[in-house]
């Protein structure tokens, strides 16, 4: 009896969290009368509720096909937001791995101030940081152009912080042999840190890749032009004229972070667990 | 400092720069014209926090934000633990469980924000389930029962990352702990009150805090839903900083910022006071 109780929350929960997935896959799938005769009544033009089939009843490609052939906008926002996730993630890498490895094996005068500084940066939302952030790309004549979203994501602190957090993890000893052997800071670093440190590196990269995939506040603030807009703000637009292609949009566009996700979901809860306990 | 210790500071320098540069130079800007008028160069002292505190859309917003915490942190946190608990007693499936309830950290808000649509409307889903058992629905968006729609977003969202940080605290609780209490005879209620709570306190405020700064990014489907000005119960904070932004009130801003960035910073000194401990 409490078996099947247990189950039935856990599979409930489960359910209510996969159930857009479900539904926008099955939307993808659908002819636009079908989605349409359901929808219905929200467009206001029919009685009733909406409702919605598991499996469409005349399943067609014709929408995604669509999408694919003949909207050279997805393509170009797509490619925005590859670029736009690409380059913040490739700029954490040389920009905050390094400083990671820094915070967590060495000790110099004012690195606790500095952590601190990373700490409180990681947590702030980005209505906090908008009006500096516009100030300095407005100064630098950066607004505007991709560089308005990239430059900032490639500082902003929390991967450092998730990679501190199991660099830290690596025993001292395996170190302090290296260094014994003659081997110096920079080789450390590179033969061993990265190494042992992977597993944290690809956590923190999966985090930011989710981040940055659905990035919307920034966009939104410093880009003006429609064509460098990424995916995650374009979305919204093609919501209106036709149902059937935007649920096809909105699930093509969720397809490469469900695949990351799929991909390094270990990874992922190891660099969600690192920020309760130590990794 | 010896040589070693300024390569560790080597290491870090080149991220803390672009920090400096993107964050906390222009965030020492912000503060600076927090305390100027807003046309010409005068100091205006207190003047623009006046300003603030008196402007109404901030005071809704700052009373939505404060309820909206209020509402879905603790219902999130009970939830999760809850979640966390079974799934830690559960034999099978227990991983699928697990990323399933990730999911939608993969899910960008642009996604399922027509969904959100078809499921709220007046004529949505949700009503048309509901008027199955006889009860009149609501226009879910456009009423008071639009900021349900916002908690149930938020906890839709962040269930399974809670979830991952509570299991991972719980993990830390040595089994033979429980071993001891049930050879004592206490039974499953009795462990998880005397045991587990206590026991968790310390990941417990972590949980807290994470949560809490993650609650400021639903702003985002409110955004996608409702646009620039909301159902008078969902203008959140997030809302009347864009309003600001787009209306170049830089004086409101700035001080509205460093008011944000005030009491954020006392909640991340707090946690990491509670990660000192644990060390």
């Amino acid at each position: 009896m409490k078996k099947i109780l247990q189950n039935s929350i856990l599979y409930l929960f489960a359910l209510l969290e996969i159930s857009p997935l479900i539904f926008l896959f099955a939307g993808t799938f659908m002819g636009n009368q079908e989605v349409i005769s359901y929808i219905a009544p929200v467009l206001k033009k029919g009685d009733g509720y909406a409702s919605w089939r598991l499996f469409p009843v005349f399943p067609t490609l014709k929408n995604i096909a669509g999408l694919l052939l003949d909207s050279p906008e997805f393509f170009q926002m797509f490619w925005n937001s590859v670029k736009i996730t690409a380059a913040i993630s490739a700029g954490q890498l040389i920009f905050g791995m390094p400083a990671a490895w820094g915070l967590a094996r060495y000790s110099f005068v004012g690195k606790r101030l500095v952590y601190m500084l990373y700490i409180i940066m990681m947590m702030m939302p980005f209505q906090v940081t908008m009006l500096s952030e516009y100030l300095v790309l407005d100064w630098l004549k950066l607004l505007d152009t991709s560089f308005a979203v990239i430059l900032p994501g490639i500082f902003s602190t929390f991967s450092v912080f998730i990679m501190y957090r199991f660099f830290c993890g690596i025993p001292e000893s395996i170190i302090e042999a290296a260094r014994i052997d003659g081997a110096g800071e920079l080789q450390i670093f590179f033969r061993l840190g990265i190494p042992l440190g992977a597993s944290g590196i690809i956590s923190a990269m999966v985090l930011s890749f989710l981040e940055c995939w659905s990035m919307m506040e920034q966009p939104m603030t410093f880009l003006k032009t429609k064509s460098l807009w990424p995916l995650s703000l374009f979305l919204p637009e093609i919501t209106g004229g036709n149902a059937g292609l935007s649920l096809c949009a909105s699930f093509v566009a969720l397809l490469p972070a469900v695949f990351i996700f799929l991909a390094g979901q270990e990874y992922l809860e190891q660099g969600i667990a690192s920020s309760a306990v130590k990794g | 400092m010896g040589k070693r210790n300024r390569a560790g500071f080597c290491f870090v320098l080149p991220s803390l720069v672009g920090v400096f540069v993107f964050y906390i130079i222009p965030f020492g800007d912000v503060i600076r014209r927090s305390f100027m008028q807003a046309v010409g160069n005068g100091f205006a002292g207190l003047d623009n926090y006046r300003q603030v505190f008196s402007n109404q859309a901030f005071c809704l917003a700052a009373g939505n934000t404060l309820c909206f915490v209020a509402v879905c942190l603790p219902l999130l946190l009970v939830l999760s633990l809850g979640v966390a608990v079974l799934l830690l007693e559960q034999v099978k499936g227990k991983n699928i469980l697990k990323s399933t309830y990730l999911i939608p950290l993969a899910i960008p808000a642009a996604s399922v924000v027509l969904l959100w649509n078809i499921v709220f409307d007046q004529y949505g889903m949700l009503n048309g389930i509901i008027s199955f058992f006889h009860i009149r629905g609501k226009d879910w968006m456009n009423s008071g029962a639009a900021f349900g729609v916002l908690v149930f977003s938020y906890i839709w969202k962040n269930l399974g990352y809670d979830v991952v940080l509570w299991i991972a605290g719980l993990h830390g609780i040595p089994e033979s702990i429980y071993e001891a209490a049930r050879v004592d005879g206490a039974g499953a209620l009795k462990c998880f009150f005397y045991i587990t709570l206590p026991n968790i306190r310390p990941v417990a405020f972590t949980v807290v805090i994470l949560s809490f700064l993650n609650s400021f990014k639903v702003f985002r489907e409110a955004y996608l839903v409702a646009g620039n000005y909301p159902q008078e119960q969902i203008y959140l904070l997030q809302h009347v900083f864009n309003n600001w932004f787009s209306e170049l009130s830089v004086d409101k801003m700035a001080a509205g910022s460093v008011l944000l960035c005030i009491v954020l910073v006392v909640f991340v000194l707090l946690l990491q006071r509670s990660w000192d401990k644990e060390d």
